[in-house]
């Protein structure tokens, strides 16, 4: 594979969110508004791209039977100092997402390309896979909030985008999609629609 | 030296928890006063928030100097407890659970740009998922309430979330908490209704009940040791 | 009572799976029969029952601000609480590694059967999950922390198990249109049985 499908693979083909079916636990709940949606698709970023490019640099001194406990500190390590930083920068966001922050840890893409493509790789490409698939949860986590924002507040961003006018001809928002299931539903679609062009990823 | 050894896997994993281990010790400590502050600053917000105050960002420390004349902390008899720690630093969420005769409470006067007072107290409770906290500010008469702000943890947004919203909190604007020269905290029904004596409320979030509950229950727990506070006020 | 009502509420109204989405990856993968997910959900129930407390008595002995004053008032000042991810994921873990020994040894049986799930139960997100909501939710003692415990390991075992059997029907019965089948349905399916759960948002016992 070349360090370009790498990088763009997780976009779309082997998007780890829809395809994969990675990532989706800490993903959903902070789908609500738009905002934190970003920053924690950026965190995982960040995240999935420095662990991976640390256990590629260590991976032939990890003794094997330690191997998921090692990784698991590094992505913590990771993880704290991430939220450390959100609570000193950007502290209003870091307060909406709570404990999901912490919750990237487990977060199986994580955890997922660590085993599949970090141990195995140099660096450089366990970077751009990294960055890749950080890039490809992202892309989902941000169509996912758009819809739920815009049509459960009717704001993007916190911005007033539905017009007055709207709500003065009687138009309402819809009060369903700030609630949780309605994440899952919006990505249901989401899978829908990608595997409609897709014919290769339908299942049986 | 064998990689699959138990003293080398030992050695390993030492190492490493002792290099990350140092990682965020580092991290932690050189952030820590940025975050203490964003903290301070975020409580400072939500006191002015309680006057109809909502600073610019950035702004906030040099409005909560501006608008927040005095801190101090009463007993329940309301007398100005001296020495005490400082009304700012006060655990409201520890104290809301001692008896009302052991409580610190916290009082911040506010001076407004017209020169009236506003005393601001705080209050903590609990939801139907955590905590519930806010600020109830009220006029030098001790009875007129004239701001609030309420905040919560994880509430169900659209529905017990709603009440940091403004259409909740302005229903308390010009409510009463002195009736007949008598201490009443201002009650929380489900829309339609009334309360049985004579106090005056507001309409609690339909959909939301466990967490008006909530609202009502700190608003009476955390006020009404102020009672002789706000009675002085009236007094005077 | 408060024991009582909390146990309830961490089933169906805290539901990890309906409320938070939580341990959702493995929720997905293994929910395709419902023999191998009443076997997950067991081993996910036994964890959360077993980590929240010990994540709890180190979140007030150890992690905590002013928690080490039991040691030495010295330590009033020392707050730990940036290293709690790092420890719980390390109890986590490394319970999950005994377990696994354990089992091993004294019930092969058992292991058999289970022994498939427990390395994944390491990664999953409700244990963690439950850890980090102990310590946000500030739980009053080490009984509340095994009742919350159990009740979400329960409600997670409920869920998986009531989806599985869904999509055990569904794939003999149904004509699902191509895209959405497989995972598409059981997003759909998931997310219609948390709106069913939402009618247990005002349970108090």
């Amino acid at each position: 594979m070349s360090n370009k499908e790498v990088f763009f693979n997780p976009f779309s083909k082997s998007n780890p969110v829809i395809v994969q079916i990675l990532g989706i636990c800490s993903a959903l709940a902070v789908t609500v508004k738009l905002e934190p949606a970003i920053v924690m698709g950026l965190s995982v970023i960040a995240v999935l791209a420095f662990s991976n490019v640390i256990i590629s640099l260590i991976r032939n001194t990890i003794p094997t039977n330690i191997r998921i406990i090692v990784q698991l500190v590094i992505v913590a390590g990771l993880v704290v100092i991430v939220s450390q930083l959100l609570q000193a920068y950007a502290y209003n966001v870091n307060k909406q997402l709570s404990v999901f922050i912490g919750l990237i840890i487990t977060n199986c893409i994580l955890m997922g390309r660590l085993e599949a493509f970090a141990m195995a790789n140099r660096p450089w490409p366990s970077f751009l896979d990294g960055v890749g698939n950080g890039i490809g949860y992202a892309i989902i986590l941000i169509i996912v909030a758009f819809f739920r924002e815009l049509l459960g507040s009717g704001t993007l961003l916190g911005f007033q985008v539905v017009p007055q006018s709207f709500y003065d001809a009687g138009y309402v928002n819809n009060g369903l999609m700030i609630l949780p299931p309605m994440a899952l539903i919006v990505v249901a679609c989401i899978i829908w629609v990608h595997r409609s062009f897709n014919k290769d990823l339908q299942e049986k | 030296m064998n990689r699959q050894g138990n003293l080398y896997t030992i050695i390993y994993i030492v190492a490493l928890v002792v290099v990350v281990g140092a990682a965020l010790a580092f991290t932690s400590i050189s952030l820590k006063d940025r975050q203490q502050a964003n903290v301070e600053a975020d409580k400072m917000a939500q006191i002015l928030a309680s006057v109809q105050i909502t600073p610019e960002p950035g702004q906030v420390i040099d409005d909560y100097k501006r608008f927040i004349t005095d801190t101090y902390c009463v007993d329940m008899q309301g007398n100005r407890i001296e020495g005490a720690t400082a009304a700012f630093d006060v655990d409201v969420d520890a104290q809301s659970k001692e008896a009302p005769d052991k409580r610190l409470l916290p009082v911040y006067e506010c001076t407004l740009d017209d020169g009236s007072v506003k005393y601001i107290m705080p209050m903590y409770g609990a939801g139907l998922w955590g905590p519930i906290w806010g600020y109830i500010s009220v006029d030098a008469d001790g009875s007129t309430i004239y701001g609030t702000y309420f905040a919560h943890q994880g509430e169900t947004p659209g529905l017990g979330a709603e009440i940091e919203k403004p259409k909740f909190r302005e229903q308390f604007d010009g409510k009463h908490l002195i009736k007949n020269g008598a201490f009443v905290p201002v009650a929380v029904v489900k829309h339609g209704l009334a309360p049985q004596g004579n106090e005056d409320y507001v309409d609690g979030i339909s959909g939301g009940t466990i967490t008006s509950k909530g609202v009502g229950a700190m608003i009476d727990n955390c006020l009404s040791p102020y009672s002789s506070f706000l009675e002085n006020l009236q007094a005077k | 009572m408060e024991n009582l009502n909390l146990f309830i509420r961490s089933i169906f109204v805290d539901n990890m799976i309906f409320a938070y989405f939580l341990g959702m990856c493995s929720f997905i993968a293994v929910s395709k029969n419902v023999k191998t997910a009443f076997g997950l959900g067991i081993a996910v129930t036994f964890m959360l029952t077993v980590t929240l407390p010990v994540n709890y008595l180190l979140n007030t002995y150890v992690l905590s601000p002013a928690a080490l004053t039991w040691l030495s008032p010295d330590f009033a000042d020392v707050d730990l609480s940036f290293l709690s991810l790092i420890v719980f994921i390390a109890v986590i873990a490394s319970m999950t590694q005994l377990v696994e020994m354990v089992v091993e040894k004294y019930a092969p049986a058992l292991y058999a059967s289970l022994g498939i799930f427990l390395p994944l139960i390491a990664v999953n997100c409700a244990i963690l999950g439950g850890s980090l909501f102990m310590q946000q939710r500030g739980f009053a003692n080490t009984g509340t922390a095994v009742v919350a415990g159990l009740g979400w390991g329960i409600g997670w075992l409920l869920a998986i198990t009531a989806v599985a059997a869904i999509r055990e029907r569904i794939a003999q019965y149904s004509n699902i249109p191509a895209p959405l089948r497989g995972v598409g349905i059981t997003f759909i399916i998931t997310a219609l049985m948390g709106v069913a759960f939402m009618s247990f948002l005002g349970i108090k016992i």
